[in-house]
């Protein structure tokens, strides 16, 4: 096959693109330039030739032996994950931005030009583990490493984009990743892992989002209120610094009857007010989701599992579909769901396909 | 020794890019190669350092004579970003020092990013006050806005700067009006001729510009060495300081060897000037043609009659430059997007912006630039492979 393989400039994917190379595939390194970087004279950067990682990224396509381009799709990054990143915040809701990348940019905008230009495939160095099945149907299922599995956000994806992809690492444990590239001799055998949304340099999302929103914020200020009382209990500086289930940084004057320590239960855009209780008010086993994307043939109901966040655990469940809506019931009861997130909905290791959480609820609270 | 056939290695490759690089010429390889066996710092006052020496002058008096310049107006440097920023930063800080009123910068808007930068470090960190004077849809310079720019205050022009020629789209600048207007009032004029040398005629003495850029690889010397030609008259602030060479306006060890290959390239240039311009007009008035032909919505950017003789810089509307490019370059036929960047992100340039081109536009568009070791088959081979690169090209960039 004719590949392009999605180079980030880490380990993972640079294994992936010598394995694909290995492998007898006609293989084109790609690096993805998504930091939107207008041309500045004064700083000096001009939005290229000051990226480490497109150096990486090149370095290890030179030690592999294929041929190497940066594509830039900052300007489709920009529109369908990072403005997506704000409104969902905006409007009280945790979005999951690797998934966003995942389902418009890495395997659409990148998959689509790829096909465009004449190739059959993206291998990235995700790991998951793809089957073709019988019926000729593509699976997508958990990795045989459970610390690194990346199947959660890959949940976004269609039969169509799994038919046109190639995750080269699912059958492998990070550690034999990282010999076999330092084996290999390709410089980032050492790199550590990323870990934070990658627009937001320092992790610091309230702060970014204070930085960026501004006159989109739907507020920049408001009360915290706590559920039991129904009292104010402190003020906070924009509800888009919150997110369901956080217990940091909510500077509360007043503390609680019990002493324990509060949760964020609520947020409310509109009128600004964050609700806070105790933790056991976290607990919810009703999910109502939307936007369902499934990786072959829509189910119906079954039994099965649910994943709600990144390297989250798995809650048995029974989901019924109908049509555009889903509904999950958690045998297991989760805690500190928060709408916006995914649901990613597991039949044993494979993965069924995922939606949006519209809202929670606890069975024996609320209707 | 035999000399090295004067071809590319690798047969396969078709190189349309001379604009970037364009290979040593055998002579210089071999003049710089010979001397790099050598011993002696031109400096040392013993045989060796005077051997040295001898050299370094002898190629200082043949790049003098090519493009007729006095000896000592010629000053080695690194190359042309380093000829560029010696000059505008060297004449602004002297000119400035010496008058304070003196703060404003004229340059065209399509400089090679050597001067622009340099230019926008000046304002940003110094006084100075960096005009960037529009060109027409052609790439040439406005004489009329340059003219007003000008004469709206002469006594606050510290220094002008207008390349011969641009890089991207080949267009010659008006340097003779240029320096009529500036000697008017006593304006130094600097111009970056690295495109230049070797392409067309460069008469420094003639032409009465003040400072002018060049450099080695472009024209069939080794990368690392160039020279900012500067009149003698005219005083000039360092970049480097050290062991006072080159009159104190460049100290450094001097690479003698780089030197000398560098001198041999520039000779051969200039004297094979008239011949290979010609060469090199009529095969790419043939690129242009057939490629047109292959794909009719091409189109020609830059100025037709003023024009580098090896540039074809072409817009394949619909189409990804760096699409094109790829599916070309999987084909063995190399060319560029624009001028090349290191990090390899295409950034709509400049200088078709300047020209008029939108952002769209400016983002579609190829630049093929031929050398001498550039043939009718290397164009045979761009003809064959042009039509269906685009075709692929633009189904990409339909669908977005």
């Amino acid at each position: 096959m004719k590949v392009v393989a999605a180079m980030s400039g880490g380990v993972d994917s640079a294994v992936a693109a010598a394995r694909a190379h290995d492998a007898g595939h006609d293989v084109t390194g790609i690096h993805l330039a998504l930091s939107r970087n207008p041309a500045s004279y004064r700083s000096g950067a001009r939005g290229c030739c000051t990226l480490e990682d497109a150096n990486d990224a090149r370095r290890a396509a030179d030690v592999i032996g294929i041929p190497f381009y940066v594509w830039d799709l900052s300007d489709r990054f920009h529109e369908d994950v990072v403005e997506d990143f704000m409104d969902e915040y905006a409007a009280g809701r945790t979005p999951n931005p690797c998934l966003r990348c995942n389902e418009k940019i890495k395997f659409a905008a990148v998959l689509d030009r790829a096909l465009d230009l004449g190739f059959d495939a993206v291998v990235t160095g995700h790991y998951a583990h793809l089957r073709t099945a019988v019926d000729g149907t593509v699976e997508m299922h958990r990795a045989v490493d459970p610390g690194k599995d990346q199947s959660y956000v890959l949940g976004v994806l269609t039969q169509e984009q799994l038919a046109h992809s190639v995750f080269p690492l699912g059958d492998t444990a990070k550690p034999a990743v990282r010999e076999e590239a330092s084996r290999r001799g390709l410089l980032v055998a050492e790199k550590p892992d990323s870990h934070d949304i990658c627009f937001v340099a320092d992790g610091d999302n309230a702060g970014w989002l204070r930085e960026k929103l501004g006159e989109r914020a739907p507020n920049h200020g408001g009360a915290i209120v706590d559920v039991s009382s129904g009292e104010q209990v402190g003020r906070h500086d924009g509800t888009y610094g919150f997110t369901i289930g956080q217990r940091r940084g909510l500077r509360l004057g007043v503390p609680a009857d019990d002493g324990k320590p509060r949760f964020v239960l609520d947020i409310e855009p509109v009128s600004g007010t964050v609700t806070v209780g105790p933790r056991e008010a976290l607990t919810i086993d009703r999910i109502v989701a939307d936007r369902p994307r499934w990786c072959g043939a829509a189910p119906t109901s079954y039994h099965g599992g649910v994943q709600l966040r990144a390297h989250g655990a798995e809650h048995r469940a029974t989901v019924v579909v109908d049509d555009d809506r889903v509904e999950i019931e958690l045998l297991d009861p989760a805690q500190g769901i928060a709408p916006g997130q995914a649901a990613v909905m597991y039949d044993g290791t494979r993965v069924v396909g995922s939606a949006t959480i519209v809202s929670t609820a606890r069975a024996d609270v609320s209707a | 020794m035999p000399a090295a056939p004067d071809t590319l290695p690798d047969v396969q490759t078709v190189y349309l890019d001379h604009a970037a690089t364009t290979p040593m010429l055998p002579a210089a390889l071999e003049v710089m190669t010979t001397h790099l066996r050598d011993v002696g710092n031109p400096s040392s006052l013993h045989a060796s350092g005077r051997a040295a020496r001898r050299i370094v002058e002898e190629s200082r008096e043949t790049i003098a004579q090519a493009i007729n310049c006095r000896p000592g107006e010629v000053v080695f440097t690194s190359g042309g970003t380093e000829s560029d920023n010696l000059a505008l930063k060297g004449l602004f800080w002297s000119r400035h020092d010496a008058d304070p009123a003196r703060v404003r910068i004229l340059a065209s808007s399509v400089e090679h990013h050597a001067v622009l930068d340099a230019l926008h470090w000046l304002e940003a960190e110094e006084l100075a006050v960096v005009e960037l004077l529009q060109v027409d849809r052609r790439g040439r310079l406005d004489l009329d806005g340059f003219r007003e720019a000008v004469e709206r205050d002469p006594a606050s022009v510290a220094v002008i700067s207008v390349m011969w020629a641009n890089n991207e789209v080949g267009t010659l600048q008006p340097i003779d009006e240029v320096v009529a207007v500036a000697s008017a009032h006593g304006i130094p004029v600097h111009t970056d001729a690295v495109q230049a040398v070797g392409a067309v005629p460069v008469d420094f003495a003639a032409s009465g510009v003040d400072a002018l850029t060049l450099t080695g690889h472009k024209l069939g010397g080794p990368y690392g060495v160039g020279a900012l030609v500067l009149r003698r008259e005219i005083s000039l602030t360092p970049l480097l300081h050290g062991g006072g060479q080159e009159r104190d306006i460049r100290s450094g060890t001097l690479d003698m060897p780089a030197i000398a290959g560098f001198a041999t390239a520039v000779e051969h240039a200039v004297k094979a000037q008239p011949e290979y311009a010609e060469r090199m007009a009529a095969l790419r008035d043939d690129l242009v043609r057939r490629v047109t032909e292959m794909v009719p919505a091409a189109h020609l950017h830059g100025d037709v009659d003023h024009r580098l003789p090896g540039n074809a810089h072409i817009g394949f509307p619909d189409c990804e430059g760096d699409s094109l490019l790829m599916l070309l370059d999987a084909r063995g036929i190399e060319c560029s997007t624009g001028s090349a960047c290191s990090a390899g992100v295409p950034q709509p340039s400049h200088v078709l912006l300047a020209m008029g081109c939108n952002e769209e536009g400016a983002r579609h568009s190829l630049r093929f630039t031929l050398g001498r070791t550039s043939s009718s088959s290397d164009v045979d081979a761009l003809v064959e492979a042009i039509g269906p690169a685009v075709e692929r090209a633009s189904r990409g960039a339909r669908d977005r």
